[in-house]
């Protein structure tokens, strides 16, 4: 599993958007990487930059305001930064494809399920006919676990549940192949046991055909069950990275921390919710020190004043935290150690 | 002791659907269909469900927001489904609510001061002074300050636009909250805030609850008792703790199953429900569960389960229950 190859990597990214406030980093230094077959999540609150994080790869910022103002976006060596419009059309669907969360605003009302379907796939394998890509969409309605394709793909978007349509969104997805599947909460505007329905069938895809997935999603419980690496998200910046069992049962940063405590847990009561004191800073009001120190339980003198590095604590578990600075832990341990 | 504060009977709600050019009147959406509750002084009634089960139905039809087509509420001995509007009105000083979009339960126009006072004056309490200080009052408790009063609702976060509308149902010094989706609009550590407030005034101002929510989690938090809803029935009603640690309902089992938990060691037999929720305008016949369900029977598909108490204080509506039916 360690083995397997890069697919993705981000470096440095820093995605900004040039408001009338002026310039404001909304992805500000993020670098994570993916591997070939793997599901990586990227978990983070409204506002933390993972959305940004992935219109970002997929060269979908909206230009103006927004713009890649730093950092490199490398899909199996070549940066995808320093592509053509023209170029970059060719990897979206071939080899990276995005899924979104709402299922009915992500397909045009106005044609059937069928033509969506087939143009995804004649507009990237030019030299199908249109009985082939037919045969194809239905094979991909098939394989998501729609039922009656046949019939299906003369229906209309409205005349479809919304688990059907976000199955119909991941086929289309699936349409060319792609090594690389963004999904950006796919199953935020769906009920429970429909969301399990999906999150199933996302798990199986990924066995299935060995395409790697980024889940991003503000649910803690849906990475749990199905990632199998995390990234946390906060303010614009990545604050803590590892595998999934790891961030769970042992989450260094505060905020995550404070992020796992936070949640409800179905299986006992809690006598009270541990909540993390204020709001998410507005974005571009922490020019200095770490984003999260004014509402952090630990913060310290070093926090307000300087910007604190990703450090690596274990192998693949990486903070971004004074707390984890070897200096810090010597004194702390020193204190520990004369009180 | 304790007794209930509000009892509802066989409430129903059915909207007519209306077709063609005449507008011939072609059936019904039964949005809510025979629903019976009661919540205790003091306790908090959960109610969960997927989109279109009728919960939020439910809730408006409780405050005669939405005019029952069938069923009784009762309310501290008085019945609420046959008093005249000016009554009622009378009636909502004691039970108010929250809403779930803080975005949208608040006029922007109006600053927070316009917006706490107006139910005061609706209800005629008080004068201009004594409203301005419950106003400051409500502010501290909900965990805002006196400064924010002259401040617009676009000013504040998501968290605090929802404290604003706390605060709003308590002006009155009501007994009963209907509380509908109250923290689903908000981020994971800001609901966390908003969860505690609420169990913080229940304590504190000795408040009824009946949160209604999706979120199964949430539910657990709070909730004393909790009802789950299935297609416009209550399916299962029992204390929050005997629902989770054994759910007696295949549509509950399913439904706890299915509920991502957030420790990824923790493994369990997911039960995938095939499907989905069919339409409430054309629902299917005897138990409305039964063209999901794994283990239908013959009386499914003809016979309405009752809901009946299976365990003490602990009811559910499935023929798996009923001896009779399965013979």
């Amino acid at each position: 599993m360690t083995e397997s190859k890069l697919i993705l990597e981000v470096k440095n990214l820093q995605t900004s958007f040039f408001t009338d406030d002026g310039v404001i980093p909304s992805v500000d230094n993020v670098d994570f990487h993916v591997r070939e077959g793997e599901i990586l999540g990227i978990v983070g609150e409204s506002g933390c930059g993972k959305s940004v994080t992935s219109l970002s790869i997929m060269g979908l910022v909206p230009s103006p305001p927004g713009k890649i103002t730093n950092g490199q976006i490398l899909f199996r060596g070549k940066d995808l930064t320093k592509l053509s419009e023209r170029e970059m059309r060719n990897v979206r669907g071939n080899d990276i494809a995005m899924i979104f969360q709402e299922p009915m605003t992500s397909l045009n009302p106005l044609f059937t399920i069928g033509n969506q379907l087939i143009e995804a796939i004649t507009l990237h394998k030019k030299d199908w006919s249109r009985k082939q890509a037919k045969a194809r969409a239905i094979e991909m309605m098939k394989l998501v676990g729609l039922p009656r394709a046949e019939e299906l793909i003369k229906e209309y978007p409205h005349q479809l549940s919304g688990g059907m349509r976000q199955r119909v969104m991941i086929a289309m997805a699936l349409v060319c192949d792609p090594q690389l599947l963004i999904a950006d909460e796919p199953t935020t505007a769906l009920d429970v046991t429909i969301q399990a329905q999906i999150l199933k069938l996302m798990r199986e895809l990924n066995e299935r055909l060995n395409t790697a997935v980024i889940l991003i999603t503000h649910d803690l419980g849906v990475v749990a069950e199905t990632c199998e690496r995390v990234v946390v998200m906060y303010a614009g910046k990545v604050v803590e990275e590892g595998l999934v069992e790891t961030i769970f049962n042992n989450p260094q940063h505060p905020y995550t921390k404070g992020l796992i405590a936070s949640v409800p847990d179905m299986r006992y009561k809690k006598q009270r919710l541990y909540s993390i004191q204020g709001n998410v800073p507005k974005p571009g009001t922490v020019k200095e020190g770490c984003r999260f120190a004014a509402r952090c339980e630990s913060v310290f003198g070093r926090c307000t004043e300087e910007n604190p590095p990703l450090y690596e604590t274990s192998e693949g578990h990486k903070t971004r935290c004074f707390l984890y600075d070897e200096k810090e832990i010597l004194v702390n341990d020193k204190t520990a150690a004369t009180s | 002791m304790t007794k209930p504060l509000l009892q509802v009977e066989g409430l129903k709600k059915y909207f007519p659907i209306h077709k063609g050019l005449l507008g011939k009147q072609t059936g019904f959406v039964k949005a809510v269909d025979d629903v019976s509750f009661y919540v205790n002084e003091g306790e908090t009634l959960g109610i969960v469900g997927e989109s279109g089960c009728g919960k939020s139905t439910t809730g408006r039809m409780l405050m005669r927001l939405l005019e029952p087509t069938e069923g009784k509420v009762t309310f501290e001995g008085k019945e609420l489904t046959n008093l005249s509007s000016s009554n009622m009105r009378k009636v909502r000083r004691e039970i108010q609510m929250v809403f779930q979009d803080p975005y949208a339960s608040l006029n922007p126009r109006h600053n927070v001061e316009k917006i706490l006072t107006e139910p005061l004056i609706v209800h005629n309490i008080g004068d201009a002074k004594s409203r301005r200080k419950k106003v400051y009052d409500f502010l501290e408790i909900v965990g805002l300050s006196s400064y924010h009063a002259k401040r617009y609702p676009h000013q504040f976060s998501g968290g605090q636009r929802q404290r604003i509308g706390i605060a709003r149902a308590l002006m009155t010094n009501p007994k009963l909250i209907i509380a509908d989706e109250p923290v689903s609009a908000l981020d994971v550590s800001i609901q966390a805030q908003v969860l505690n407030l609420m169990q913080d005034l229940q304590k504190e101002l000795k408040l009824t609850y009946i949160f209604i929510a999706h979120d199964l989690g949430v539910v657990r938090h709070i909730s004393d008792r909790v009802g789950v809803m299935y297609l416009g029935r209550m399916a299962e009603l029992a204390t929050s703790e005997s629902l989770y640690a054994d759910p007696l309902h295949p549509y509950t089992k399913a439904l706890l199953s299915a509920v991502p938990v957030p420790d990824p060691e923790y493994k369990r037999e997911q039960i995938i429900l095939e499907g989905d929720i069919p339409s409430p305008s054309n629902p299917p016949t005897g138990c409305t569960f039964h063209t999901r369900c794994p283990f239908k029977m013959d009386a499914c598909t003809t016979i309405v389960p009752k809901l009946e108490e299976v365990k003490p204080g602990h009811f559910v509506a499935c023929h798996l229950y009923n001896e009779l039916a399965q013979h």
